[in-house]
């Protein structure tokens, strides 16, 4: 597709080879900051002109997040990159390390000049070997070139970037708990504040950014803010990985300018599986409220549209349901992966998503009580905002999301013990 | 009780961090000591501990906080399958039905013979490539349809 940001050499051969990163003008960018001498104000500036918002699902104004960094802090420094990818329905920063791992290095190189860093770690989800093998590799060919580590590009000097493997827990995508998992403990999330920016990895200031942001650096570098920005569209620059799943005939990763309308992006992705009929969608993971098709067809995809409608952009990871999907059933399975997912710290998380689930399934296993639906809503309202991270709102948001939309749905189930689908 | 291979890849892992900090290497330790042993046993894991300088109970702490550490043994073939929403969207379920048959045992069993364990798994982060299973916590296996999931285990030895 035109105008890739990161996407745009991955279908070449072997384009994670430094030599072929190098062909389409990789580290460029970096060359031109140390070349420059470009203060990290500037920088920070250019990111802040770009309108770049985390793409881990928050949508936090990246340049805003880095200038949040003590400048004169006298001690060490981190860089985090989180590639803790368990969101059901994303799959984009396994894409990005496994085609193009130097523009994630290179931005992270970028950054921790920027952030004043003396170390970088990316912490990779536990399931994706394959990509943690080939970012070590992708270290290994960046040192030996003199882009990374001791004196770098002749500089004088040092940053080093290491990879960290996560082991399967979906929590440690929270940043507190990813900065625990880093320091050897059981991730559990930390009390904001203090923020990272103050106390963060090893007690010492830190910057956490998702991968497909850090990746999106050497453009916004190279080409200036204003460029990425007009990609996109106001307060939501820059193109936007989609990851797109479920009943679609192509599932994948497409990298489209954000504002794309949706039902642009489930062309590209083949349309609906079958010919079949769009019943809903959940437009940013599983974690956020579930989207009706009607009202899904005219969204764009960007954070302002999809907000609108009540949902989230999220991490741009588009679960697209047809008219064979029973909402309990499929919320039934949602409920239970929070309730497994659960780090235990926080009682309304701990307790309530058990409740959640049990009483989900109940309903779906022609138990359900005429009162489950007023229970179901008291437990999702009363996680919801009362935990330490926000694993706990990603539990009650699908729920408040599919009885808003679909509650006849489960007001079926209750009432004649099956499935109205 | 751990081979000298072992604990060089151990040795790599904690030079990542900063001195001091080689506690952060206990989930890598975990992980190869677990791949060399084939499960985790509490004195493994208590080795581990005693190596990197940390109270066996944070050890334990993290074997038992992280799904992909086996705390008891398994077969020779993990195989954890993928069940989440998108998976379950695009047939999740027909292959773990398909498993099930092929290998005579359910979710969370091994075969008598010990060479094949079924988990039920959560979301591996590929999901445009569902329905997943991940084989032995390293390989990632797409598109399980029937004659995908014979190639596999024919590969199985």
């Amino acid at each position: 597709m035109a105008n890739e940001v990161i996407f745009h050499s991955i279908h070449q051969p072997e384009s994670w080879k430094l030599a072929n990163y190098l062909a389409v003008g990789g580290y460029d960018a970096l060359k031109k900051v140390l070349a420059e001498k470009m203060t990290p104000e500037a920088i920070i500036e250019q990111v802040k002109l770009s309108a770049l918002r985390g793409r881990g699902g928050a949508g936090f104004p990246t340049g805003l997040k880095w200038s949040f960094m003590p400048k004169n802090y006298p001690g060490d420094k981190y860089l985090v990159c989180n590639s803790d990818e368990g969101e059901p329905g994303t799959f984009k920063d396994r894409d990005i390390i496994r085609f193009n791992p130097h523009q994630l290095i290179e931005g992270m190189i970028i950054g921790g000049y920027t952030l004043g860093a003396k170390a970088g770690y990316n912490y990779i989800h536990g399931e994706i070997w394959e990509a943690y093998e080939r970012f070590e590799e992708a270290l290994d060919e960046a040192r030996a070139a003199g882009l990374l580590g001791k004196n770098i590009l002749g500089t004088g000097w040092d940053f080093d970037i290491h990879a960290h493997h996560g082991f399967g827990a979906y929590v440690c995508g929270e940043e507190t708990a990813l900065l625990e998992s880093i320091e050897g403990k059981k991730g559990q999330p930390r009390f904001k504040p203090p923020f990272p920016a103050s106390f963060g990895l090893y007690g010492k200031p830190t910057t956490i950014n998702n991968t497909e942001t850090l990746a999106s650096i050497p453009y916004i570098v190279k080409h200036g803010g204003q460029k990425f920005l007009d990609l996109g569209k106001p307060n939501n620059g820059g193109t936007k990985i989609f990851s797109v799943s479920g009943h679609v005939e192509n599932p994948g990763n497409f990298e489209i300018a954000m504002g794309t309308p949706f039902s642009e992006l489930l062309a590209m992705a083949g349309g609906v599986k079958g010919g079949r009929k769009l019943k809903a969608v959940i437009p940013g993971g599983s974690s956020v409220p579930v989207v009706p098709a009607e009202i899904m067809m005219d969204l764009t995809m960007d954070y302002d549209s999809i907000a609108k409608a009540g949902s989230y952009l999220g991490a741009g990871s588009v679960i697209v349901m047809d008219d064979t999907v029973c909402m309990v059933r499929a919320l039934e399975r949602l409920s239970y992966f929070y309730f497994e997912e659960s780090c235990g710290q926080c009682t309304p998380c701990r307790e309530g998503t058990g409740w959640l689930y049990r009483v989900v399934h109940r309903i779906e296993h022609g138990q359900g009580r005429p009162e489950d639906m007023d229970l179901l809503e008291s437990v999702a309202g009363n996680i919801m905002g009362r935990t330490i991270c926000a694993l706990g709102d990603a539990a009650a948001m699908p729920v408040q999301g599919m009885l808003k939309h679909f509650r006849h749905e489960f007001e079926h189930h209750i009432q004649h013990k099956k499935c109205m689908v | 009780m751990l081979s000298p291979e072992s604990l060089k890849k151990i040795d790599r892992e904690i030079a990542k961090y900063p001195s001091g900090q080689q506690q952060s290497a206990v989930m890598s330790a975990l992980r190869i000591a677990q791949d060399e042993k084939g499960w985790l046993a509490p004195e493994t894991i208590e080795f581990v501990a005693g190596y990197l300088g940390m109270p066996a109970i944070a050890a334990h702490e993290v074997a038992t906080f992280y799904n992909m550490y086996d705390l008891q043994p398994v077969g020779k073939y993990k195989i954890t399958v993928c069940t989440n929403l998108p998976c379950t969207l695009m047939g999740a379920e027909s292959a773990v039905d398909y498993l099930h048959r092929k290998l005579g045992i359910g979710l969370g069993e091994t075969t008598p013979d010990g060479k094949f364990t079924l988990k039920e798994g959560e979301c591996m982060g590929a999901c445009g490539d569902g329905p997943l299973a991940l084989v032995n916590n390293k390989k990632i296996c797409a598109k399980l349809t029937p004659e995908a999931i014979d190639a596999i285990l024919a590969e199985m030895e």
